[in-house]
């Protein structure tokens, strides 16, 4: 069970929140010059890196806001909350 | 020395004091070139390796895999076989490995206990009965043998199940030739008989990386020295973007846990398996008397073996509103697995852009059931270059045309 630190509401259990998936994924554009690999790797392809993964949950029972977190795909232990439209302290590994 | 299984040899050993049976498979050293490797010592990995030898000839080849045999995902899901698969693409292919299935004991003279015992989906409400009908017809119309009863039939043939639930039980669909099989047994079947037929099968060896020339894969770096093959396949299910990131390989797989448990053992009970996917019930007895319980996925990325506690409360509240009469049962035990998910729930099995490396993935949460048929595909398109017919439409290249095959939806895949 993940003890989740909303930035909003404090820490709260992981059934209240659902994870949406790998943050900072830009859609490529302008929709015209997009090649299919590109819109391929868009749509299906992630890091799903072992190791740390910045990531965005949603607090779904609770104050409903998105914000980001950086995670371990192995330990589970969250090392980094920030907000929406921020970056955190590290690059992507991919 | 005895290493053919047989009822004679049975008898002859236990007159004989049981001292004349030979180990299983041989335990390899790596050698230093192969004609093919396979990466992973699970059951599709065991199953390619057979294959290759059985069906193509080629025995010079090896099996490395990081842990022990089976001790992945092979070990770890609930061994419920099936074929109710709604596409063409996948009925055909499931149906394939259930047929396999049903003649693997003979086959690899191991007993995998195959106990095709039904399994029925659960229907609680009116377009769920919809869309079971829809999956019946669809399973009928390519020619897998699928039910479909009302409530009072299915009462009448699930033994424990609640007459009145909260959400009433309206319609089932039974498929009789599904069931489950010993999974270990699937593992040791394989590695005995392609051992037998020389395949090598080296255990504690792991992957690091690859030794890569003019785009042409020339073997595998390992914890156990440098091993070469201008042929190298992968089957490790959640780990297949570590793996094949080694190889400069992007695939487009999400890695999560799956849980499942098992009650302490009672006596028989139950003889069929049971899936209510609104109640989140996946069910069934092993033949040690416990019950084994399917979870869904914990959705968010995993590589940790275990998986977490709401799912468990969950999967345990749908089996007793189900079979109330198992409210006094205890979990005996709980784990998980990491599985390989695509976007579509549908396998890939397919060369990839670096040359002689080929990957099979995206088994997802139903990996088990496809073994033989994965084997036997992942070892076509090692031997010959091409994919097998049925395996054509589970390429990569599905991901960039959009062709996808969306079995997410269609046969109401749980996750």
């Amino acid at each position: 069970m993940l003890l989740i630190e909303c930035p909003y509401c404090g820490p709260r259990p992981e059934i209240e929140f659902r994870c949406g998936g790998e943050s900072h994924i830009e859609r490529p554009g302008p929709q015209g010059e997009v090649t299919d690999e590109a819109w391929s790797d868009y749509l299906f392809y992630r890091g799903n890196p072992k190791g740390e993964h910045r990531e965005r949950w949603f607090h779904a029972a609770g104050c409903r806001q998105w914000f980001n977190l950086k995670r371990d795909t192995v330990t589970h232990r969250i090392v980094e909350i920030y907000p929406m439209g921020e970056t955190g302290s590290a690059e992507p590994t991919w | 020395m005895t290493s053919r299984y047989s009822a004679m040899s049975l008898i002859r050993e236990g007159l004989s004091g049981q001292r004349g049976w030979t180990p299983a498979w041989r335990d390899a050293e790596p050698k230093r070139r192969y004609d093919a490797i396979v990466i992973g010592g699970g059951g599709h990995g065991l199953a390619t390796a057979y294959y290759l030898a059985r069906n193509h000839g080629i025995a010079n080849v090896a099996v490395i895999e990081r842990g022990w045999l089976g001790g992945g995902n092979t070990g770890r899901n609930t061994t419920i076989i099936r074929s109710n698969y709604f596409f063409p693409e996948t009925a055909a292919f499931f149906e394939f490995s259930l047929k396999l299935y049903e003649g693997l004991s003979r086959d690899l003279n191991y007993n995998i206990m195959f106990s095709q015992r039904g399994m029925w989906t659960l229907a609680h409400d009116r377009h769920g009965v919809e869309i079971l009908r829809r999956s019946a017809n669809a399973m009928r119309l390519n020619g897998i043998d699928a039910e479909l009863h009302g409530g009072d039939a299915v009462r009448a043939q699930i033994p424990g199940l609640n007459s009145s639930p909260r959400f009433p039980v309206l319609a089932g669909m039974n498929q009789p030739r599904a069931g489950s099989a010993r999974h270990d047994a699937v593992a040791w079947g394989y590695a005995r008989a392609a051992s037998a037929l020389g395949v090598d099968i080296i255990q504690n060896c792991e992957v690091t990386g690859f030794l890569i020339e003019g785009n042409h894969v020339r073997g595998v770096e390992t914890n156990r020295g440098t091993i070469r093959s201008e042929r190298v396949g992968m089957a490790v299910a959640g780990h297949s973007t570590e793996v094949a990131r080694k190889a400069g390989i992007r695939l487009p797989i999400s890695s999560y846990a799956l849980q499942a448990f098992v009650s302490e053992p009672v006596k028989p009970c139950l003889d069929t398996v049971v899936l209510s996917p609104a109640t989140g019930t996946y069910l069934s007895q092993s033949d040690k008397g416990e019950l084994v319980i399917g979870a869904g996925l914990d959705l968010y990325l995993s590589y940790a073996q275990r998986g977490s506690l709401p799912w468990m409360e969950r999967a345990a509240a749908g089996v007793v509103e189900m079979f109330p009469a198992f409210s006094r049962l205890r979990f005996l035990r709980q784990w998980a697995g990491i599985v390989d998910v695509v976007h579509d729930s549908t396998p890939i099995i397919d060369r990839t852009s670096l040359g002689g490396f080929y990957v099979s993935s995206g088994w997802g949460t139903g990996g088990f059931k496809a073994i033989p048929a994965g084997g036997w595909c992942l070892a076509h398109a090692m031997a010959t270059g091409r994919p097998h017919d049925l395996a054509t439409a589970f390429s990569l290249d599905r991901f960039r045309t959009g062709a996808l095959i969306d079995e997410a939806s269609a046969s109401g895949i749980a996750h």
